[in-house]
């Protein structure tokens, strides 16, 4: 484009070229390497991991004919669909009494781990250091563990999904304590209130609209897990569709999809209205 | 008595606290709809999930008992010993699962890296000011929105059966869900550009690529290559599970560990994906502060 324009555009590119050098020099041998190596560890990948273009376009293949295979999605007999709705109601209950079970534990244990409510510094940093392991492990780890405590059933993902995420929940919410304004709790202590008022009437009052928005934020990605977490035998509309990926049923597992697709996306319109109701405009990190 | 006889009546005041105390009843009044209604819905959901309290504390005790089991030996001179006491007896494995932990990454490195090139394809089309169209971004959202509701799991699933047992099948789930994800976080991204830097290119001439690369991407890019890792860091854990379906990765050891009673492998395996997810958690923090200060 440049030399179009004749000799005035060339020399007013030299001019902006010397003057913001930094802008129009080469990327530098640092960036070069950066990028050779990343391209360089994704081919290495690629081929370490068994991607030759005949397994893969073969699998395209038939990925192809079980999409065929899938259309259009069915249910099969009223006693199925019936089944699948109680399992789908199933995921519901356990992404909510998970997320239920996990605030009322990682309320109390927050004020433990948050720098200005703990009553003694060895406690936080346990306290901490235990929200760590709990989330560190996968909550279909956890789902296996309950499994072996309560039996097979909905129950142990109840339970799964409750004890990975007094992690997380505790984590959040210990930071939105410690994120907190210390002037209304001064001002209750300073009037003659306890220690517990001063948490109940200064502090609690503050934090609890981002609390209940990150707890409803839980229930909505819960309600992903609880879909998947029926792999592992623990309830949920993930066992159906195991089963009928195992006997085959495509349509039946299209279907499944679609249910998981709406459920979901309702949980996501209905959690985004209410954290707008009681946050206002605050949204929680995610 | 007196102060009542004294006092001329004041309906201003009764009729101010009659109001208070009406305005108090029925804000009580609604606390206690809503907490029925919440009990309702608890007592619902644990119906349908089959919550059984009396199961639960007959049975609590095999949790610990559980959690003290992992870290207890089970064959060899010191079965039954605490497991730091053998370490070398307790990370038998450690080649095995070492190798298997650099698949883990690997899925996870290379899925990321193909879920964002497809998410940065996307973010163009999705985004509604940088000139695609309307039915376009309509379509490119409701695509991105699909591949990011279905569990990576679940595509896991059914590209284990179209591909094969082994990490193909994972590295392809955990892109879908990767494009979907991190292509709606770059086209938010986009819609908030400064537009100024844009109107100019456009106003000199340039062309809608020229434009992109000149007055948009220096804007954007350090944004991204934060989100990419973040999302890396997610999905280490993800491909860490992968396995559980057969889909590669350490997962598939983990799993035949819990089911199969290797007790002290179950926590050797889950202590070496603890460490590796933090270790990745602190240097992927480090590298994205230092991508956020360089710029901003």
């Amino acid at each position: 484009m440049g030399s179009a324009d004749g000799g005035y555009g060339d020399i007013e590119n030299a001019a902006l070229r010397a003057r913001y050098a930094k802008v129009f020099a080469p990327p530098g041998w640092n960036g070069r390497l950066l990028a050779a190596t990343a391209l360089a560890l994704l081919v290495f990948g690629l081929w370490h991991l068994g991607f030759s273009p005949t397994r893969f376009f073969n699998g395209l293949g038939s990925l192809g004919k079980l999409i065929v295979l899938m259309m259009p999605p069915e249910w099969g007999t009223t006693d199925t669909l019936l089944r699948f709705l109680k399992s789908l109601g199933e995921t519901v209950a356990i992404a909510f009494l998970g997320t239920l079970l996990a605030a009322s534990f990682a309320l109390p244990l927050s004020l433990v781990a948050a720098r200005n409510t703990t009553i003694s510094q060895i406690l936080r940093f346990f306290t901490r250091r235990s929200f760590d392991t709990l989330r560190g492990v996968d909550t279909l780890v956890w789902a296996l563990v309950w499994v072996n405590v309560v039996g097979l059933g909905p129950f142990a993902g109840v339970l799964a999904i409750a004890i990975s995420d007094v992690g997380s929940l505790g984590k959040l919410f210990s930071e939105a304590l410690e994120a907190s304004d210390q002037s209304a709790v001064e001002g209750v202590t300073a009037s003659g209130g306890a220690r517990l008022h001063g948490i109940r009437f200064g502090l609690l009052p503050q934090v609890a609209p981002v609390l209940i928005g990150q707890c409803l934020y839980f229930f909505e990605s819960n309600t992903r897990s609880a879909t998947i977490i029926g792999i592992v035998g623990a309830g949920g509309i993930g066992l159906e569709l195991t089963e009928m990926i195992r006997t085959l049923e495509w349509q039946k597992v299209s279907f499944l999809i679609i249910m998981i697709l709406i459920t979901v996306s309702i949980i996501d319109k209905l959690s985004t209205m209410l954290r707008g109701a009681i946050a206002g405009s605050r949204t929680p990190p995610n | 008595m007196t102060a009542s006889a004294a006092t001329p009546p004041r309906p201003g005041v009764e009729q101010l606290s009659r109001s208070y105390a009406d305005e108090v009843a029925r804000k009580r009044r609604r606390f206690l709809v809503a907490a029925a209604v919440f009990a309702a819905m608890v007592v619902l959901a644990g119906w349908m999930a089959e919550v059984d309290l009396a199961l639960f504390f007959r049975n609590i005790h095999k949790f610990p008992n559980y959690i003290g089991r992992i870290f207890l030996l089970d064959s060899g001179p010191m079965a039954g010993r605490f497991v730091l006491l053998d370490v070398p007896g307790w990370f038998w494995g450690l080649g095995k699962w070492l190798k298997l932990l650099a698949d883990t990454l690997l899925i996870a490195y290379v899925a990321t890296f193909l879920g964002a090139v497809f998410g940065f394809i996307a973010c163009f089309y999705a985004a509604g000011n940088l000139g695609a169209s309307h039915p376009v971004s309509f379509c490119v959202r409701r695509f991105l929105e699909f591949c990011r509701t279905v569990p990576d799991l679940v595509f896991a699933l059914i590209f284990v059966m179209a591909f094969g047992l082994g990490p193909i099948a994972g590295v392809l789930a955990i892109v879908i869900h990767t494009t979907g994800a991190l292509g709606k976080l770059f086209y938010e991204v986009l819609e908030n550009v400064d537009q100024k830097p844009v109107e100019g290119l456009v106003a000199s001439g340039a062309s809608w690529t020229t434009t992109m690369r000149f007055a948009v991407l220096p804007q954007v890019l350090s944004n991204f290559l934060s989100y990419a890792l973040l999302r890396f860091e997610i999905n280490v854990r993800g491909a860490s599970v992968m396995g559980f379906v057969g889909a590669g990765g350490i997962g598939q050891d983990l799993m035949e560990a819990i089911r199969k009673f290797y007790y002290p492998d179950v926590s050797a395996i889950l202590v070496l994906i603890v460490l590796t997810v933090s270790i990745i958690d602190l240097v992927t923090e480090r590298i994205r502060h230092h991508f956020i200060t360089q710029v901003g």
